[in-house]
């Protein structure tokens, strides 16, 4: 079980002047069960990669496996990967249409053909899940603050039950608290329900903080993918790219090119004081 | 005499039933005391809600203080009569870049605020060409602006509001949508426009580490002013910082922690650079 990209290609105005070629020959597997970030500036590709993921693009060239079967295989059930890969876009607040926020969860369960009841249920569920208070729930989408907003178009994700939960910078435009909340609330969803998550983001602090394993996006192409602390080492070649690594990264390599005796990998500001103490103690 | 002088400050925003009739008021801002000089270069900190887009809204009077006074640049902004010469003193630049550009060309776009005030043909031209200069997007004045990324759009939005040569710039949160190039770009622009031509700039925003470099920080929650003080004052608070569920910059917090463990640093340390000469203190000692 897992999503397997063989050689994705995509080109965008084929054969026209405008002609781009946003993902280049890509090849990635994503096992059952990672938290994965997805990293790069405007324009690297990273947002038409993982539109791949539930189908909702068709590659130029390439195939997508998920659980062994090819998506695009002329039998294979489009719908019913739509419902098992989750895509939230960027301000999924802005799709929010129904007249309360409950209703709005229920539309997609409700459009997978599940009975009334179940629907209901689910969508209980899903508000539970992203931390949404009740008093919300009969609420106009309007009435929503923007974080609340947020959640509420992400219960409506959640609410299909995702295999795999896709969040295209789900944070952009919060304020601290805000994000907060909402990437605490994912990481505890990943453990608890045990489903994929790939976290689209700008933010290096933040990606650090929660993700095992970090897909680098380059002009269409993965230029890195490897733990956290690993792809921070490449902290030179990433601002050639526009992106930068964790301020704590950049401390402890001027502290180690002023010859302390430290490592330089630290991705977390705690890791970054546990190194420090230990260079202090050691002498 | 301060460019911003406001005085027990406070706003209430209304609600109105379908008679008319109040049917509920809500306090945004709450009885605020500021001083900005000319020429200062000051952030607002806060959550949402915090009530600092409101207080921002009142520097170019697009909002009136339900209590206490507001004055820019020794004009009462209950003054209506002085509504438009507050507006040319303060202009604003908002959050979204898309909802503030209105020209199909970023000359024409940038030349409008000028031209609304009746300013000769002539003097406009020149006075988009200084603006587009100086937030470094002269070479995009013939292009369309919905080809342009987040940061420059915001700095031609910068450009329009510099070509009214406003004596203070009210920029309301406008690296929020923007990519980390982005803001460094808008941030960049902004310090500049601040330290060469002398504008005062009032940032709010959420993010520390483009407060760092203010002459000024003010931290707002509900409704009030909770914390003020230099950059170096207000990060030496950091426990109360993260009560407030604010970011603190990694180099600080980690100074943080090390304070913590027991290691002997001053409080406030802000860059990388600082950090490192206060260990090597420590190490020799």
């Amino acid at each position: 079980m897992a999503i397997r990209i063989e050689h994705l290609n995509y080109v965008y105005n084929e054969g026209m002047a405008f002609e781009k070629h946003a993902v280049r020959d890509v090849s990635l597997e994503i096992p059952d069960g990672q938290f994965i970030g997805i990293i790069g500036h405007t324009g690297s590709g990273k947002s038409t990669l993982i539109q791949h993921l539930n189908g909702l693009m068709r590659a130029t060239s390439g195939t997508i496996y998920y659980n062994e079967e090819n998506i695009y295989a002329k039998d294979y059930r489009m719908k019913d990967l739509r419902s098992r890969v989750g895509l939230v876009f960027q301000y999924p607040e802005y799709q929010l249409f129904e007249t309360d926020v409950f209703t709005d969860v229920c539309f997609g369960p409700k459009n997978l053909g599940l009975s009334g009841e179940e629907t209901e249920a689910r969508a209980y569920e899903a508000l539970r899940l992203v931390g949404l208070k009740e008093k919300y729930y009969r609420k106009s989408p309007f009435e929503l603050s923007g974080g609340q907003k947020r959640r509420a178009a992400i219960a409506g994700i959640l609410a299909m039950k995702p295999e795999v939960l896709v969040l295209d910078e789900p944070t952009a435009g919060l304020d601290p608290r805000g994000r907060d909340d909402i990437l605490d609330q994912i990481a505890k969803l990943h453990k608890e329900q045990r489903i994929t998550v790939i976290l689209v983001s700008h933010s290096m602090e933040d990606i650090a903080r929660y993700v095992e394993r970090i897909i680098v996006m380059n002009q269409g192409q993965v230029m890195y993918d490897d733990t956290p602390r690993r792809v921070f080492a490449h902290y030179k070649e990433l601002e050639q790219v526009g992106l930068a690594a964790p301020q704590v990264t950049y401390l402890m390599q001027a502290l180690h090119d002023q010859g302390w005796p430290v490592k330089t990998d630290a991705a977390t500001v705690e890791e970054a004081a546990g190194e420090i103490l230990r260079a202090l103690k050691n002498g | 005499m301060g460019i911003v002088k406001a005085r027990k400050l406070a706003f209430d925003y209304v609600k109105l039933d379908e008679e008319g009739r109040v049917e509920s008021r809500s306090r945004a801002v709450d009885d605020v005391d500021l001083d900005v000089q000319a020429g200062d270069f000051i952030a607002i900190l806060g959550h949402n809600g915090s009530g600092k887009s409101t207080l921002a809204k009142h520097i170019n009077a697009l909002l009136v203080p339900t209590e206490g006074t507001l004055f820019v640049d020794g004009k009462d902004t209950r003054d209506e009569s002085k509504i438009w010469e507050i507006r040319q003193t303060a202009g604003m630049v908002f959050q979204n870049p898309d909802n503030q550009i209105i020209g199909t060309i970023v000359d024409e776009d940038v030349g409008f605020g000028p031209e609304n005030m009746g300013i000769p043909r002539e003097e406009i031209w020149q006075r988009v060409e200084e603006s587009l200069k100086s937030v470094g997007m002269w070479e995009y004045r013939s292009h369309s602006p919905n080809k342009l990324s987040g940061g420059q759009k915001q700095r031609v939005a910068i450009a329009g509001v510099v070509a009214m040569r406003p004596k203070c710039i009210v920029l309301d949160e406008p690296t929020a949508m923007l990519d980390p190039n982005g803001r460094k770009e808008v941030i960049r622009t902004v310090r500049e426009l601040n330290r060469r031509e002398h504008v005062t700039v009032i940032l709010i925003t959420h993010y520390m580490e483009e407060v760092i470099q203010a002459d000024k920080v003010f931290v707002m929650e509900q409704g009030k002013i909770v914390m003020q003080g230099t950059p170096r004052e207000v990060f030496s608070h950091v426990e109360e910082l993260k009560e407030r569920r604010l970011d603190v910059p990694q180099v600080t917090l980690t100074a943080h922690e090390l304070q913590k463990a027991g290691v002997p640093l001053p409080n406030g340390i802000l860059t990388i650079d600082e950090l490192a000469e206060e260990l090597r203190k420590v190490r020799k000692s």
